[in-house]
Parts: C-alpha cells; sequence; structure tokens
C-alpha cells in the first residue's frame, strides 16, 4: 500500500486517494462496453428503470477507485524512490469482498476515493509477504458513502528481513 | 441440487423472477479479449507495466500480458448482460459478497461464463421486485474457471 512495507503500514491509517468527476460521455461509453443495461445508456429508459435516471455502472464506479488507487500507489512510488529507498511494489489482488452500492452514481457526480487499513497478518506459507487488509470507500460531492468494499493485498516484508537469495 | 440449463427458446421471451428457479444455470456467449483491450482498459484505469507491457507482464507473476482482475470482472458482467439481464426484468445490483481473481485472463484468450441461480426471495418491502442469488464464473474455452463472483441481482416479478 502506497509504497510502504509490511511493517511500516500502520492499522487504522486512511489514505486519500484522490476524487473523479463522471461526465455523461465516459459513464454511456464504460456502459456500452462492459455493462450496456438501458439504465445506464439512455436518459428516457433510465427514467424507466430503477433508479430514475442514467446512473453509471457499479463496475465502473469500482474501476475509477483503482485508478485513484493506483495513481496513488505510483505518486508514493516515485517519491519514495527520490528519496533513494525502494518502494514496496503493489502486488496482484486475490479479489475481494462485501461490495456495496449504496447510492447510485450519476453523471456530474464527483466521487472522492479512500482506503483505510484495517488489518494486516504475516504469510507462514510465504515469509517475504504478509497481507494487508483495507476497507475501500468512495464518498459523493455531499460527502455521502456511495461505494465501498473490502480487500486483501499481498504486500512485501521490508527487504533486511528477506532469506538472501543465491546467485 | 437439481439443475438445469434455460434453453434458446425460452430466452425469446422476457424473462422475469418467476422464471429463475434455485439451482438455474444460464450459459454465457464468447468474448474475446485482444491485447489492445488490455492495454486500453490498463492505461485508462489500472496503468500497471503487467498489464500494459508484455516484457514486464512476462517476469511479473502473471506470467504474460493480462488483463486486471477488475477489466476481467467487467467482461463477466458484460457477458451477463448480453446473456440474461438484457432480456430481463434485471433491476440491477446492489452488492457483489465476494469476488475471487482465480487466473489470469491473458490477451488472445477467448472466454465464456455461466450464472447460476443460488437463491432467491421476494422483497418483501417491494413485492414487485425479487432478490436473486447469482454466481458468475468466467471460463476459458477448456472450462477452466478465471473469475467468481457472486452477489445480488434484482429482478422484477412478473405476478406481484
Amino acid at each position: 500500500m502506497i509504497g510502504l512495507y509490511l511493517e511500516e503500514i500502520e492499522v487504522g491509517r486512511v489514505v486519500q486517494l484522490g476524487s473523479v468527476h463522471f461526465t455523461r460521455e465516459a459513464v454511456i461509453s464504460f456502459a456500452k462496453k462492459y455493462d450496456p443495461q438501458p439504465f445506464h445508456l439512455d436518459d428516457a429508459a433510465a427514467a424507466r428503470g430503477p433508479f430514475g435516471k442514467l446512473t453509471a455502472s457499479g463496475w465502473h464506479t469500482a474501476a475509477k477507485w483503482m485508478q485513484c488507487y493506483v495513481a496513488t500507489n505510483q505518486a508514493a512510488e516515485n517519491e519514495t524512490r527520490s528519496l533513494g529507498r525502494e518502494p514496496a511494489l503493489l502486488g496482484p489482488s486475490p479479489g475481494f469482498t462485501n461490495l456495496r452500492w449504496i447510492k447510485p452514481v450519476c453523471p456530474g457526480d464527483t466521487i472522492t476515493y479512500r482506503s483505510t487499513v484495517t488489518g494486516k497478518r504475516d504469510l507462514n506459507s510465504r515469509p517475504e509477504w504478509g497481507l494487508v487488509f483495507a476497507l475501500n470507500e468512495g464518498f459523493n460531492q455531499w460527502g455521502e458513502l456511495v461505494f465501498s468494499f473490502e480487500s486483501k493485498v499481498l504486500t512485501a516484508r521490508r527487504p533486511v528481513h528477506r532469506p538472501q537469495l543465491s546467485s | 441440487m437439481a439443475t438445469s440449463c434455460i434453453s434458446g427458446s425460452l430466452l425469446k421471451y422476457m424473462l422475469y423472477y418467476e422464471d429463475f428457479h434455485e439451482g438455474l444455470v444460464i450459459p454465457f456467449g464468447t468474448y474475446y479479449l485482444s491485447r489492445e483491450e488490455v492495454m486500453e482498459f490498463a492505461r485508462a484505469f489500472e496503468p500497471q507495466p503487467m498489464h500494459l507491457d508484455e516484457t514486464a507482464a512476462k517476469s511479473s507473476v502473471l506470467g504474460g500480458l493480462a488483463a486486471s482482475g477488475w477489466h476481467s470482472s467487467a467482461i463477466l458482467i458484460r457477458l451477463s448482460v448480453e446473456a440474461y439481464a438484457n432480456k430481463s426484468a434485471a433491476m440491477a445490483s446492489n452488492s457483489m459478497e465476494d469476488v475471487k481473481w482465480l487466473k489470469p485472463v491473458y490477451a488472445g484468450e477467448t472466454l465464456t461464463g455461466r450464472a447460476t441461480v443460488l437463491s432467491r426471495r421476494v422483497s418483501s418491502k417491494r413485492p414487485e421486485m425479487g432478490i436473486l442469488k447469482i454466481r458468475f464464473e468466467l471460463l476459458d474455452q477448456a472450462g477452466g474457471v478465471k473469475v467468481d463472483m457472486t452477489g445480488v441481482q434484482f429482478m422484477g416479478v412478473r405476478n406481484p
């Protein structure tokens, strides 16, 4: 998480990930490709649909969280390198749980994303790595929670603890 | 648990909650994932080297240019919308309880999938709305499971 090694990550830490403005064009473009249900594409159909208006696909809301997370991480990695340190690189994620779309996201909304570390643990099977658990959220311009999910990400331990590699 | 597949002829008609009985398996069509699409999605949403650059991807844990997990899930949703949501009284979803990215989805692969109705009930507050619990699986051509996710699908009731 944000270039930090497992040992450096504090449980309870909140990382702000930035904001995204959802334009009508972007909402429709994403939905056309990945979630082409009428209430994500067309105003008239959306008026008759479950939200009464055009909304972004929940998967678009989620993908934008990821964009902000990666951008925040990369900025942190660059900063760490500029200080002469090697950052802990972002590992792949096996998935997530408890994804909730609490309120619709509409064209014109600005969603602000954040990530809160909720726990961490070592992995006995993989001594170079641990797991970091986080609660990830998105809030709209009125401060309402619109989106959340829980993640666990493989996170590297500080290199000095790693076993020496033989070449 | 007895399962049945939804037949092609039934799909010509609008589906409602009553048609989605427990154990129903809905097969999906196919989706070809090109290199260009992997990189386009990655550029927009997850610009990490393993999703953008073949050399970097080969030496990463993924072993080759692969879609991001979120991209894989988006492809799975696209397949599900074409297979049943756009042929039914689907009323969106408010949650996915569990999303597992089990195997990388590589550029050049042709994918398919299926949805299985795990359980269902009619909303107590809104009798015109059913609540389906559906398991979505993204599969490779050999039937290997790439993505396994379970979540809610709200579905209109034909006769509330």
